[in-house]
């Protein structure tokens, strides 16, 4: 019973992870731009996070700097693609690789860091209870924060004016800028949001989640996180659920392995990005699912005037 | 003030020099890199741009590095200019390394040359393969190109570990994750003594011929891109997208399992988890840089293998991290793309207060 309730908190705490980037790039692909340059700005964001809890000492700069990084290589991104009308595709690819190489560079002289000792953390009361509590109430604030983002991203979206002028700018840009509404700053907005939430993912990962800084340690998340929103059918929770089936799969992969079940360990490596491709051809496979749900504008360029 | 001014038509001119451009503000860069670090930026652009070329031996490994990128990179950008985004090759070029390497492994001391062909193929196929996993998912399931051919590449990874790990491990190789070494007659001719570079050159080279007969002088290979530059046209002239999708497909895994060939029999000469080593991801670098156009690319392949070798020299002799050679690499594609805004658009100053 005990492992049951480890292996939850062991699940949403790795789906905060990619609950964090999905939804951060569901509010980017909600304007109408992909960015698949997600996979670069964790990694960049991992290592600012990492980089700056050593020299701080505290978690919170940590977390600052995580999102720093993510929203100026966001920034980037956005002027480029908005602005100057590069492909989306190659310049989310260009980051991407920038930010494998860079995060790499940056990181060698924290190989061998190690991070202060990690707090634990637990609700009064709640935190207490057999089994729900170290299954559900003993987790970093992040991973509620997550939770409480997504939340926070339904009423956005579905009940706020602004988001609707969001999801406007997605659907038909030339629409909106018809109707005045600064269409390329409110996609840049857009994009930074991405940024941020991405880089907060990143930085979770390095400072809390591992905590460790390894070269390429985001090991496709972002990518997983970029399939997310298109499985979840751009919708917040089904992002949120999402995340968390797919930390469950990591985890299980661990459970697998611990409990010496007859099956290669790379093959249960292998899980989360064969399930990926499984789930992708469920949801893809009927094509009005996608088109119905998806902003009509994704991935096109829009030119004012 | 600057204005960016849409030109009515594109611009022949910076077609070209954009990739100048670009290589030269990525150069500019660099300098300021170096100079942050305290290094001299001098003796730094002598390692990437000079050290290479100093000896008949250090242009041998300048095309050694050069031959997969060219080979992946030609493929790719079959399936850049057919509008399919293919970013899986290294996971292509992983499978075709491992049936290579699997069929080398089957030769024993009385094989004949006949084995160096069969790898070869073995490697194409191999590339064909996985790089048609994508094309079924795509085209059958209308699975996302993108994400199915890069989380390919995890998986191939994992198949190479499971492999080297497992089955083709050597028994004798005191329980490192490696496959034998493989036999004498399996390794890629060399061309001449003295330098690393084998018969992978001069095949690449031919291919890059190859392709640009076949996207300029044929018809199938016009068929090929008009369904890129304008779907509704290619629909109109009743050419297939379906097919584009897997000709662009299978042309881009095949050319990246011959370099993953050439590279596990060619340098490498066994199997080991190292197979891997970015060539998939800076090829789409180099086809980019080189305008997806056979000459264009090969110079870019020949550029970003300096790359490499100048990060190798950086390290060993300067201290530098070798991962400069992903920076520089990562900059070069971004300089590029912002500069090949120049070809469609022009600068304009205005003075404030006019317009």
């Amino acid at each position: 019973m005990e492992t049951y309730a480890l292996l939850l908190a062991a699940t949403l705490n790795a789906g905060t992870v990619l609950a964090l980037a999905g939804l951060g790039l569901l509010i980017n692909e909600k304007s109408g731009v992909v960015n698949l340059g997600a996979e670069g700005m964790m990694l960049c964001a991992a290592i600012a996070g990492f980089a700056a809890v050593v020299y701080t000492g505290s978690d919170l700069f940590g977390f600052l700097a995580g999102m720093g990084a993510g929203m100026l290589m966001a920034a980037l991104f956005g002027v480029l693609v908005i602005w100057l009308g590069t492909n989306q595709y190659a310049t989310g690819l260009a980051l991407s690789l920038f930010g494998l190489g860079f995060s790499a560079f940056l990181g060698v002289p924290y190989t061998q860091e190690k991070l202060p000792e990690r707090i634990g953390y637990s609700w009064p009361i709640l935190g207490d209870i057999p089994w729900i509590g170290p299954a559900l109430f003993q987790h970093h604030p992040v991973v509620y924060l997550a939770i409480a983002v997504a939340f926070a991203l339904i009423w956005f979206l579905d009940k706020s004016r602004t988001g609707l002028v969001l999801r406007a700018v997605g659907e038909s840009p030339q629409s909106a800028h018809a109707l005045g509404y600064p269409v390329r700053s409110i996609r840049l907005l857009a994009v930074l949001a991405g940024g941020a939430l991405c880089g907060l993912a990143g930085a979770y990962l390095s400072v809390i989640y591992t905590p460790l800084w390894v070269e390429g340690m985001v090991a496709g998340r972002g990518w997983i996180a970029l399939a997310l929103t298109t499985f979840a059918t751009w919708r917040p929770a089904r992002v949120l659920l999402g995340a968390y089936l797919f930390g469950g799969l990591t985890m299980l992969q661990f459970h697998l392995q611990s409990s010496g079940v007859q099956v290669p360990s790379e093959f249960l490596t292998a899980l989360p990005y064969l399930a990926t491709i499984v789930v992708l051809v469920l949801i893809s496979r009927n094509p009005t699912w996608i088109r119905v749900n998806m902003p009509a504008s994704l991935g096109k360029p829009f030119h004012p005037g | 003030m600057i204005r960016l001014e849409p030109r009515p038509q594109s611009s022949a001119l910076w077609t070209y020099a954009s990739p100048m451009l670009a290589i030269v503000i990525t150069i500019a860069l660099g300098i300021l890199i170096f100079m942050a670090l305290d290094k001299d930026p001098a003796r730094a652009l002598q390692m990437f741009f000079w050290e290479p070329l100093k000896s008949k031996y250090a242009v041998g490994e300048i095309m050694i590095k050069a031959t997969p990128l060219l080979l992946i990179a030609l493929g790719l950008s079959v399936c850049f200019r057919s509008n399919v985004w293919n970013i899986g090759a290294e996971g292509q070029f992983v499978i075709g390394a491992v049936c290579a390497g699997s069929v080398a492994l089957m030769a024993d001391k009385s094989t004949g040359l006949w084995i160096v062909p069969a790898l070869m193929l073995a490697g194409v196929l191999g590339g064909m393969f996985w790089a048609g996993i994508t094309a079924l998912l795509r085209d059958r399931f209308n699975a996302n190109e993108i994400l199915v051919s890069l989380m390919l590449v995890y998986v191939a990874t994992m198949v190479l570990s499971f492999l080297v790990h497992g089955p083709l491990k050597d028994p004798g190789g005191f329980n490192f994750p490696q496959s034998k070494t493989f036999e004498a007659i399996t390794r890629i001719p060399r061309l001449m003594s003295g330098s690393r570079a084998n018969i992978g050159v001069p095949i690449a080279l031919i291919c890059a011929v190859l392709l640009w007969i076949y996207l300029f002088r044929t018809r199938a290979g016009f068929a090929q891109q008009v369904g890129g530059l304008a779907p509704a046209a290619a629909r109109y002239a009743g050419f297939s997208s379906r097919r584009a999708l897997w000709v662009a497909l299978l042309i881009s895994g095949g050319a990246a399992g011959l370099a993953g060939a050439l590279e596990v029999a060619g340098p490498i000469g066994q199997l080991t988890p190292y197979v891997p080593a970015g060539y998939g991801f800076a090829a789409i670098i180099v086809a980019f840089v080189g305008r997806l156009h056979p000459v264009g690319m090969v110079l870019s392949a020949v550029l970003m293998s300096m790359f490499y070798i100048g990060g190798e020299l950086a390290q060993s002799r300067m201290g530098l991290p070798r991962s400069i050679t992903g920076v520089f690499q990562g900059l070069l594609l971004f300089c590029l793309l912002a500069c090949d805004t120049l070809v469609t658009y022009r600068l304009r100053w205005i003075r404030k207060g006019a317009g």
